[in-house]
């Protein structure tokens, strides 16, 4: 022992050195010469983060685990419901993604092991990444409402995920004879698009009203108060008068379960057997979130509202419809703009420096009819702990507003849908 | 259809990605406005096109939407979500963008 070397200060001084050293250069190595940063989920969020990440440091390697080689829109998605609108319209491939550097693994992400800092896709293929990206959106609670599970979607469609949903809800409205009911069962809050079920009721109404004029709709309805609720009761009074029957929660309009063999939605108040049910149930955040180990009691993600990373889980940023984002809802363009400001957060968490706080837009536009558009708009910044309203800001379309107001918004509202595709597809 | 360049400034010498990388970051809320209008908008969109416009045109622009003195949809709503010390670095960073 005695002829064990002892290091001197020195050389003490000397190895820490070297290991600090090494530290800084290892991290800004990562930060530099290509940090992995793997995207779970090619809808408005992830495809929008894994662009935004390339965009703003071209030496990140950026990897987006989606499934489909195709992305179904669902904005716009209640045009094709109502026959104006075609599915290929709604489409787009991951094309330019792929060409502007981001790698696309077209495979389902089925594991993530938040510790080794690695997730698994559907062949077997390990990835590792630095950080993680959760895009996931919602999955259908199909357990949440006795009777309706995935089978009996095949009868009652959801349409809530943009696709063969949405062809199934359009040819069942096209089958239907003039004089059949309608009905739109509605989900308490949170759920995604918060105006999107009265859209839909008002464009289904619209082609009843122009192709099956007898015919009736019924929407059976979670909760009492809804998005844009006074704008769009009194453009249904003005273009769709007795054609609209609302029932609220209050009114005995929760749907408790539904039997897809005869197509009932029964209430606490009663039966309704109808010709088409479109049954939009409970949603939670997309399945992966919750193997991550990224969702809380509620289903869905907690975040901070700076970085979008996980009060769960370490390495992992959540945005897009699966994460709690306060008072922006879950929309489009809310998961774009925070994939947005997310991307920086990422950059910069990479790069050994401390994120901004964001300052994020919501703009939703609803189609009441084909020429009729009405909006809800927020600003959002973080505020004890949540992306919290900015007093003052937001709201939604004038109540009194000339019809030219309505025709405008209504083309902004094509226009909105035309540049945001553009920006995460084109 | 023509790849489109995200809005975002990419800062010339990202080898230096430490701090160099929040100087290229967009300013807080600038992000958000390329949902509506496009880096390249066409001549025929509804929506105007704001990226490379004169920086004080769009601060005057967003605080008279901001007071109502010009009219708007959705604008007013969003302009009085912003400050003119936040307005003043986001259409700088617009204005910037070719």
């Amino acid at each position: 022992m005695d002829n064990k070397h002892r290091p001197t200060r020195r050389e003490l001084i000397g190895v820490a050195a070297t290991v600090a050293m090494s530290l800084a250069v290892s991290r800004r190595a990562i930060a530099q010469a290509g940090a992995r940063v793997i995207v779970i989920g090619g809808g408005f969020g992830g495809a929008s983060c894994a662009r935004a990440l390339k965009q703003l440091n071209p030496l990140l390697q950026v990897t987006l685990v989606e499934q489909n080689p195709t992305f179904t829109a669902c904005p716009f998605s209640n045009d094709v419901i109502a026959g104006d609108r075609s599915i290929k319209q709604q489409q787009f491939g991951y094309e330019k993604v792929a060409s502007g550097g981001v790698t696309v693994v077209a495979q389902a992400a089925t594991k993530v092991d938040t510790s080794a800092r690695t997730v698994t896709v559907a062949d077997g293929s390990v990835l590792a990444y630095d950080r993680l990206v959760l895009a996931p959106g919602i999955d259908l609670r199909f357990n949440a409402l006795p009777g309706y599970d995935e089978a009996a979607s095949e009868k009652m469609p959801h349409a809530w995920k943009a696709g063969e949903q949405t062809l199934l809800l359009r040819r069942q409205l096209e089958a239907m004879e003039d004089g059949g009911v309608v009905a739109i069962a509605v989900p308490a809050n949170p759920y995604r698009c918060p105006p999107g079920p009265y859209e839909r009721a008002s464009l289904i109404a619209h082609y009843l009203k122009t192709k099956k004029p007898r015919s009736k709709l019924i929407i059976l309805d979670a909760k009492d108060a809804f998005s844009k609720q006074h704008l769009f009761e009194s453009a249904w009074k003005e273009l769709y008068p007795g054609l609209i029957e609302r029932v609220s929660l209050s009114q005995g309009g929760k749907v408790a379960s539904v039997d897809s063999s005869t197509n009932t939605l029964v209430t606490d108040f009663g039966k309704h057997t109808v010709q088409v049910a479109n049954v939009i149930p409970p949603q939670r955040a997309g399945r992966i979130a919750e193997i991550a180990g990224a969702t809380d009691k509620s289903g869905w993600c907690s975040i901070d509202p700076v970085t979008f990373e996980s009060k769960q889980v370490s390495n992992v940023h959540i945005i897009g419809d699966a994460c709690i984002a306060g008072g922006m809802p879950k929309s489009a363009f809310s998961a774009n703009a925070q994939a947005k400001a997310c991307a920086a957060a990422v950059v910069t968490l990479l790069a050994g420096g401390t994120p901004t706080p964001p300052k994020l837009i919501n703009t939703c536009y609803s189609l009441v009819a084909p020429d009729y558009g009405i909006s809800v708009a927020g600003v959002y910044q973080p505020k004890n702990g949540l992306l919290a309203d900015t007093e003052g800001a937001g709201g939604v379309s004038p109540l009194d507003a000339p019809h030219e107001f309505r025709e405008r918004e209504a083309a902004y509202a094509r226009s909105w849908f035309d540049t945001i595709t553009a920006e995460v597809f084109g | 259809m023509k790849a489109l360049r995200f809005a975002f400034l990419i800062a010339p010498t990202i080898a230096c990605l430490g701090t160099a990388a929040a100087a290229s970051l967009p300013p807080p809320g600038a992000a958000s406005c390329s949902g509506c209008h496009g880096v390249h908008e066409p001549a025929s969109s509804a929506i105007p096109r704001i990226y490379g416009r004169d920086a004080n045109e769009i601060v005057s622009v967003m605080t008279a939407f901001r007071d109502g003195s010009r009219p708007s949809t959705v604008m007013s709503r969003i302009a009085k979500g912003f400050s003119d010390d936040e307005l003043r670095p986001i259409a700088a960073w617009l204005a910037s963008q070719k």
